[in-house]
């Protein structure tokens, strides 16, 4: 196990970091040499990314919802979304995706910071480069890995609420904790009536108990524990990049140690949130694996995510339109998060 | 909160001991489920209950590992084949494009490849059914083959992305030099570019070893059959049978880990390169 490298591309915050100031001036036909080796990925990009993704587009337009290939086009075009959006699993699976993202989101870049400035605190300790590595490490395993060990730890019978009996929590209380975890079907903070008051419309389209799903919190707790080292590394190598003159300067102006951070590194580490937080909602967005193994749809599908709904009713149902419409949606989703990134990104570059 | 790290007096209590308190106890957190999976594996069936998950187990026993690796090993192996393959195919490619957009830039090359790039972003969900289709015409769907493709196809961009980084960051000078002593295109990258590039390799390898891995969405979409699956659908199939003991499921998600552990503690430093160059999560 090793030391997080100092010299690394994510203290700008930027995957376009690679900067080319100048390209040597070549010759026309190298150019063309280049081009021509490049167009066989450039093609199959082309297909597999763009012209699948059109394909997908048009087969969300049809009438195919069963094994028998039907191309026609829907009237009106876009009513496989209508559907969709009508379907109450699917406004199941948008509620879930929010409040997973939020949850998640927030607690893997605070746990994530917390790390990375505790262990930037105590850098100086013998073994800290251990520790690092073991918050890191889930990081490295698959999520059907993981979601077969949350699984476990997180069901009633066992795991988490042996703790209440072993550690005598349930004596102090004076009955038995048993919190249902992934299998509670509870909806707490339900919006739905409050929203009505305020947009009576709502009630005519919302099919959901909008509110936040119990059984959501343990998949959140899973999905913190393996990407929070993810952050912590992240946040690490933007700190390394901070030259200590500064954190020195900092000091000489009276600055205590909490001050430095807070006033200090913290904002020059902001472009490293950004990235970080664009790449965990492009994680949470699409999660699938982890909810697919560890809880599967859930209570009421309390746990239900978009890639669920996809998966089973492109293979399982075969309803080939509204499973598309959903992808398409999915995809929406994160190109808007993505695109102002990647354009962002290479405009710096230039 | 606020530490006084004042440099002229010393405390008697230091911040700095609350903060080590609280890395020791994150340690127990992020082994928790690493704990679980390996003393409910080393159980044996008898002794392997729920209401003992914490307990350490009174005699080891490794016939919860063997019966997991009876029933896992076909789909180590296929995950071995195709992890080997796929992530030497797309290192290769990605560094012959990484060498191309970073040093052979032509107009609209970087628009070309921010287009590229795009494809390592999109929610594999809205590609999934043409994917399928198409491998079924060109007869390779269920095949390891079709999935070695398929990984291959979607490795580009980030494989592209990491090396474009690395070369960048090779000065010009030295392809002056080389194009003055008569080299090309090729042999510029095959007899100068490729020596320097052993570390990139490393670091892209690792990487897309450990995503092609631990992939599951490809895996269950593009090959139905259980004995061609990779390791990961297969671990899944077994912990969702009920006549399988628990002890035989914790034992397999070890065997199944096992790889991209051994490279992430053989390796982590260039792990950790990896994942900042290319930082997404499959």
């Amino acid at each position: 196990m090793t030391a997080i490298p100092q010299n690394t591309q994510a203290a700008s915050g930027s995957l376009l970091e690679a900067d080319i100031r100048r390209t040597p001036p070549f010759r026309f036909s190298e150019r063309w040499q280049s081009f021509t080796v490049l167009l066989p990925s450039f093609i199959a990009i082309a297909v597999f990314v763009y012209a699948f993704i059109s394909y997908t587009f048009y087969v969300s337009l049809t009438n195919w919802r069963t094994l028998k290939r039907d191309m026609t086009l829907r009237d009106p075009l876009l009513q496989n979304y209508e559907d969709l959006f009508d379907n109450t699993r699917w406004q199941y699976d948008l509620r879930n995706t929010v409040i997973f993202t939020v949850i998640f989101i927030l607690a893997a870049i605070l746990v994530g910071l917390g790390l990375a400035m505790l262990i930037d605190y105590n850098r100086e300790r013998f073994a800290i480069s251990f520790f690092r590595n073991v918050y890191l490490f889930p990081y490295a395993l698959s999520f059907v890995v993981t979601g077969v060990a949350w699984r476990w730890i997180f069901n009633p019978e066992t795991g988490i609420n042996l703790f209440f009996k072993l550690f005598g929590i349930n004596d102090l209380v004076g009955h038995e904790l048993k919190p249902g975890w992934t299998t509670d079907p509870d909806i707490w903070w339900s919006v739905n009536d409050s929203l009505e008051k305020l947009w009576p419309a709502s009630g005519d389209f919302l099919k959901a108990n909008i509110g936040l799903p119990i059984a959501l919190i343990p998949v959140a707790i899973a999905a913190t524990w393996q990407l929070s080292g993810f952050v912590m590394a992240m946040y690490l190598g933007g700190m390394s990049t901070i030259s200590t003159d500064i954190r020195e300067a900092a000091r000489m102006d009276g600055c205590n140690e909490w001050q430095v951070y807070w006033h200090v590194i913290l904002p020059l580490l902001r472009p490293i949130t950004v990235s970080t937080v664009i790449i965990l909602l492009h994680v949470s967005l699409k999660i699938f694996d982890l909810v697919f193994t560890m809880t599967g749809v859930g209570p009421g599908f309390a746990t239900d995510m978009p890639a669920i709904f996809v998966f089973e009713q492109m293979f399982k149902a075969t309803k080939y339109n509204l499973a598309s419409a959903a992808s398409i949606v999915m995809l929406i989703m994160a190109a808007i998060v993505i695109i102002p990134y990647l354009i962002h990104s290479l405009r710096k570059e230039e | 909160m606020a530490p006084q790290t004042n440099l002229r007096h010393k405390r008697r209590f230091h911040l700095g001991d609350l903060t080590w308190i609280i890395l020791v106890l994150a340690i127990l957190f992020y082994l928790m489920p690493i704990y679980v999976m390996v003393i409910n594996g080393l159980k044996d069936a008898q002794e392997v209950s729920l209401s003992t998950m914490w307990n350490l187990p009174k005699s080891l026993s490794a016939g919860g590992f063997e019966q997991a690796w009876e029933r896992l090993s076909p789909n180590m192996y296929n995950s071995l084949r195709m992890v080997v393959i796929a992530t030497i195919l797309s290192s290769f490619l990605g560094a012959v494009n990484g060498y191309l957009l970073s040093k052979w830039k032509f107009p609209g090359s970087d628009l070309l490849f921010t287009f590229m790039l795009f494809g390592f972003f999109i929610p594999y969900q809205s590609i999934l059914f043409p994917l399928v289709r198409f491998l079924q015409e060109i007869d390779l769907y269920g095949k390891t083959p079709g999935l070695i493709l398929v990984h291959v196809i979607y490795g580009i961009p980030v494989t592209t992305l990491i090396f474009r980084n690395f070369y960048a960051n090779i000065p010009n000078e030295l392809l002056e030099a080389a194009r003055v002593d008569g080299a090309g295109l090729v042999s510029i990258f095959t007899h100068v570019m490729i020596p320097l590039s052993i570390p990139a390799f490393v670091v892209v390898g690792i990487f897309q070893f450990t995503n092609i891995w631990n992939d599951f969405l490809f895996g269950v979409t593009v090959v139905p059959n259980p004995s061609a699956q990779p390791v990961t659908i297969a671990l899944n199939n077994l912990s969702g049978t009920f006549s399988v003991d628990w002890n035989v499921v914790m034992s397999g998600a070890v065997v199944a880990a096992l790889p991209t552990a051994i490279v992430y503690i053989v390796m982590g430093r260039f792990f950790v390169q990896g994942l900042l160059a290319g930082s997404v999560k499959g």
